[in-house]
């Protein structure tokens, strides 16, 4: 008896090597939006209402703009977003050769006005970042998550599967705790989501502001009473890359907007 | 600053249409502090005015109680051909404009 159980268990994991247990399996993956009441849904929809395209306005202008001492625009090198940055944002964070770490979309963003544009870099949660990377992630609407499918960034993966799993803070909780397990259940009466990096970045009705998944990752941290690691530290890069990987195959919905 | 603005470009005489506007502000209370304890002065919109070939059809005050980036929607009648012109005023000499058509037929 207990050998066939065995066997059985060997079974089913053979089949699915690349899933811990608790993990979400592709199909049953859910974008943030399907969680929410159907007036911030329609707030979502409708670009006329949506004020997370307000900062996409904003990236828009930005992109156009000389600036640097290289007085070069992000138009100057990549053209029209429309065609040039369609499908970007889905493959972020991308590995960097030059780095040898993945880099998110923000710190591409960075790292261009540095090389390219001779600028100081933005400040993250800065307006212009944030609207920059918004005008960018909002070309790529639509187009299924394929970031992590490159063979560099595997261990940084793993480091981010690590990461998500492992409990900290004074309520000892990881990541998994709420969002692999607990989904769909409620949480002070807000609904658990997958957390699913779908929309970013996105227009947070209590912020009201636009934010990146790196200030909601932290807000959680802060939340299980964990010391949050700071923006752009590896292991928020990490993280962000295990969960873009996580939610494989969901199509790009910044700017999206979340109670 | 950015604004978004929903009119029909098409409407029928007599007709009741809505118009939705949307513009980037903060909306900064004046009630909230920093971390070091100084107070963040108020920087809000106080009045929002949308004209219709001229004349006055809607005018709101704002006050700090309203969310950043503020939205308001309001109805009218569909009269003649023409131009809708919004402005919001604001603190610290705030002042931004936007402007819609319609075609009544």
């Amino acid at each position: 008896m207990k050998s066939w159980r065995a066997i059985a268990v060997a079974a089913l994991t053979a089949t699915v090597p690349a899933l811990l247990a608790g993990e979400i399996p592709p199909e049953a993956r859910r974008s943030g939006y399907s969680f929410m009441g159907p007036d911030t849904r329609a707030m979502q929809d409708d670009d006329t209402s949506n004020p997370g395209v307000l900062f996409v306005l904003d990236g828009q202008a930005l992109w156009g703009k000389k600036t640097g001492s290289a007085e070069k625009s992000c138009a100057d090198c990549h053209g029209d977003a429309r065609s040039s940055m369609k499908g970007a944002a889905a493959r972020y964070p991308a590995f960097d050769k030059a780095l040898g770490r993945p880099v998110t979309l923000d710190q591409r963003i960075n790292l261009c006005r540095g090389n390219h544009q001779q600028a100081t870099p933005l400040p993250y949660e800065s307006r212009d970042l944030l609207a920059l990377s918004a005008f960018v992630a909002h070309q790529s609407r639509g187009v299924p998550i394929t970031a992590g499918d490159d063979p560099q960034v595997k261990p940084f993966i793993e480091q981010g599967r690590d990461l998500f799993m492992q409990r900290e803070g004074q309520l000892n909780l990881a990541c998994a705790n709420c969002h692999d397990d607990n989904f769909d259940k409620r949480l002070a009466g807000a609904p658990i989501t997958q957390g699913q990096p779908t929309g970013y970045p996105l227009y947070r009705l209590e912020w009201q502001t636009l934010g990146s998944l790196e200030r909601r990752l932290r807000s959680c941290m802060t939340g299980v009473r964990a010391q949050a690691y700071d923006y752009g530290s590896p292991e928020l890069v990490a993280l962000e890359l295990y969960l873009m990987s996580r939610g494989r195959g969901l199509p790009i919905e910044t700017p999206a907007v979340r109670p | 600053m950015a604004a978004l603005i929903n009119v029909p470009s098409k409407a029928k005489r007599g007709e009741i249409i809505e118009i939705r506007t949307l513009t980037s502000h903060i909306m900064e209370t004046g009630f909230r502090h920093t971390a070091d304890g100084k107070l963040v002065p108020r920087d809000i919109i106080t009045s929002f005015t949308c004209r219709y070939n001229g004349a006055e059809i809607f005018r709101a005050d704002l006050f700090p109680a309203i969310a950043a980036n503020p939205y308001l929607s309001f109805f009218t009648v569909a009269k003649e051909s023409g131009k809708f012109e919004f402005e919001w005023i604001g603190d610290n000499g705030y002042s931004s404009t936007a402007s819609a058509s319609i075609i009544v037929e």
